[in-house]
């Protein structure tokens, strides 16, 4: 990671950066040993803005943003989030990760903790926040995804869905300025990908600058600002929905499409 | 599905109008008939083996509960009462010997003034062993610094003497019995956890140096059998440090056991790091967690949870594996027994067998309240993945 000249930018370099932009991706390129997972991605997120990114699975969607909270290496390109560069310095990825929420396929909720201990968790031991304002933050959130009453119990007694709520909630409890999804409903049975859905809607009409990776066409309709569309690692066409659904310009998106959608 | 509208279509569609019935559960055959027929005498290999057991045990638990209780000797003051006589013939195990030398298999030679000492060892090793073992005990941070902080000084100070604090210096060679059994043990576990965790973290390390130092450590001392280790801790050892420095038996034989405990304790925390899902570590990390909250806050917690029972097995292992230290010429329990089953007031025929029979006795029950704790644990895991 970090072969470019804007990577190891200082803090003066950074402040220069726009404000209105969240997260600027340019000439991505990443390697799986020989295999290419992700070449030439440019992608600008604006603050506030809603990216719904898709395409058939082994596309590099996931990995894409993985790479922008530092959980993938990258060896080509250039990212910077909320003015800070994505370098392989710990102390820069510990700052990206506290201002990126990601919420994960399989939930990853921390099992041997209750429900509200894994809300707590990071605002106590890396925001430094006192114990009883963590709390009070953490059933402020599940009261948002409604879950308050289910504080004191382990993940493993929760549905896959109130465990994906959770889950949202413990990334917000962070006040994160970008909350990232990454295929946030995969895993759920039918019955509870509504509630998750819901949950996600909500958060986009307070403003927040959300990336998601999924297949859910009607939530990519409903909220997001443009949706990307990506194969073989390579961003393949980026418009807003309406364009996107009823007019697909790329071959390969008309493809998609027309698998997905019947 | 008579109520069902009759129709074409009544064949391949069914709409439900009536709940179904709630039956009750057909009654198991029962009966100790039945019970013996299931599992004693199920098939011809099942009664031909059930019949091999009983008669086994027809030959050997009489005979052993004759020598034990029976036909023992419980009380008397010398080799007189042991000897076959015309009230006791065939005279069984000589439990008035062990009541005699009891104290000596206890404390070994501590001198008998200070005695209360090594009580208060004991007392503390039973309440923080008991804080540490007990999953649901209030404050177990707390717990566990008094077991790997407190509890080595204190015992260290309490047991070897200062005289700053006016406790009159015993030599380790004056320590002996279960005592001495029970700080080799503890020692090497409240080492080889610590110890046993950071090489298996080294091992997993990305750092080439670390890993392959922690590997290079942990397969060579397994590699190696404990008594090699010990004779190499108690004769080498002095080689290499300048005789003034020169490190106390017991000591050195305590430095052989937690070297060769830690590199168990490494595998078998490795296992337990292996199990812990990579989404766990990326869902720390991606909460800005750093790579030591993670592993304190995170990864350790959950995988030393379900190390427990692998934990206690190598526990009971270095338990008996302690007995090991009587060849570098340390008095531990057996060592204690071996000394009192010669003394010529108590010259009998059964003397001996009687001292091994304590000490099995004895170890028999510390090892299996060992493995029954590990037995509830792994219960008490698999419960809550059901859970």
């Amino acid at each position: 990671m970090g072969v470019t000249t804007e990577t190891r930018a200082d803090p003066a370099a950074t402040a220069a950066a726009p404000a209105d932009i969240a997260v600027k991706i340019s000439g991505l390129y990443k390697w799986f040993g020989e295999f290419q997972v992700l070449a030439d991605v440019d992608l600008e997120v604006a603050r506030g803005e809603r990216i719904v990114i898709c395409g058939p699975s082994g596309s590099g969607k996931s990995t894409l943003i993985r790479c922008i909270n530092a959980l993938e290496p990258f060896q080509r390109g250039s990212i910077v989030v909320d003015g800070v560069s994505v370098t392989d310095d710990l102390k820069r990825i510990d700052e990206v990760r506290r201002e990126v929420g990601m919420v994960f396929q399989q939930f990853n909720l921390f099992p041997h903790l209750t429900v509200l201990q894994n809300c707590t968790l990071a605002p106590i031991h890396v925001r430094k926040m006192p114990r009883k304002e963590a709390e009070e933050i953490a059933m402020r959130y599940l009261a948002r995804v409604r879950i308050p009453e289910q504080a004191g119990k382990y993940p493993a007694q929760l549905s896959g869905g109130q465990q994906q709520r959770v889950a949202i909630a413990r990334a917000l409890c962070m006040s994160p300025k970008i909350m990232m999804f990454d295929e946030p409903t995969s895993a759920l049975d039918p019955e509870m990908v509504k509630e998750v859905l819901d949950t996600m809607v909500e958060l986009a009409q307070t403003g927040m600058t959300m990336l998601c990776v999924t297949h859910e066409m009607g939530f990519a309709r409903q909220v997001a600002d443009r949706v990307v569309f990506m194969d073989a690692g390579q961003i393949v066409e980026v418009n807003t929905p309406e364009a996107f659904f009823t007019s697909p310009q790329h071959e390969r998106t008309k493809l998609f499409l027309g698998q997905i959608l019947g | 599905m008579t109520d069902l509208a009759a129709g074409p279509e009544s064949h391949v569609a069914f709409v439900r109008t009536t709940p179904a019935p709630h039956v009750a559960r057909p009654p198991l055959p029962g009966g100790p008939l039945h019970w013996v027929r299931a599992n004693l005498f199920a098939t011809p290999l099942d009664g031909a083996l059930t019949i091999l057991v009983i008669l086994l045990a027809w030959w050997t638990v009489p005979p052993l509960l004759d020598f034990l209780i029976f036909d023992a000797v419980w009380s008397g003051s010398g080799r007189d009462a042991c000897l076959p006589s015309a009230q006791n013939p065939d005279p069984g195990a000589c439990w008035a010997f062990v009541r005699t030398w009891f104290s000596f298999f206890i404390y070994g030679p501590y001198p008998l003034a200070e005695r209360w000492r090594v009580d208060v060892f004991f007392a503390l090793l039973v309440f923080g062993t008991a804080w540490m073992l007990w999953l649901d005990a209030p404050r177990r941070d707390l717990g566990a610094a008094f077991f790997f902080l407190a509890l080595p000084t204190v015992s260290f100070v309490l047991l070897r003497g200062s005289t700053t604090i006016g406790l009159e210096v015993i030599d380790t060679a004056l320590w002996g019995g279960l005592l001495v059994t029970l700080v080799v043990a503890s020692v090497g576990i409240v080492v080889s956890l610590p110890l046993g965790i950071l090489l298996a973290l080294g091992r997993r390390s990305t750092m080439p140096a670390v890993r392959l130092l922690s590997i290079g450590f942990i397969e060579l001392v397994r590699g190696v059998p404990l008594i090699t280790v010990l004779f190499m801790a108690s004769v080498m050892l002095p080689l290499f440090v300048p005789p003034a420095w020169s490190p106390d038996k017991l000591l050195r034989a305590l430095v052989g056991i937690a070297i060769f405990a830690s590199a168990y304790m490494a595998e078998v925390v490795r296992a337990g790091l292996a199990s812990i899902p990579k989404g766990q570590y990326e869902a720390a990390r991606a909460l800005g967690l750093g790579y030591w909250r993670m592993l304190a806050l995170v990864v350790l917690p959950q995988a030393l949870r379900v190390t427990i029972p692998n934990i206690v097995n190598n526990t009971i292992a270095l338990f008996k594996d302690t007995t090991l230290v009587f060849f570098v010429g340390i008095f531990d329990f057996l060592r204690t027994i071996e000394i009192a089953r010669v003394d010529p007031a108590w010259a009998t025929p059964v003397t001996s067998t009687t001292g091994y029979a304590f000490a099995a006795i004895c170890y028999f029950v510390a090892c299996h309240f060992m493995s029954r704790y590990a037995t509830g644990i792994e219960r008490r895991l698999a419960a809550g993945d059901r859970r």
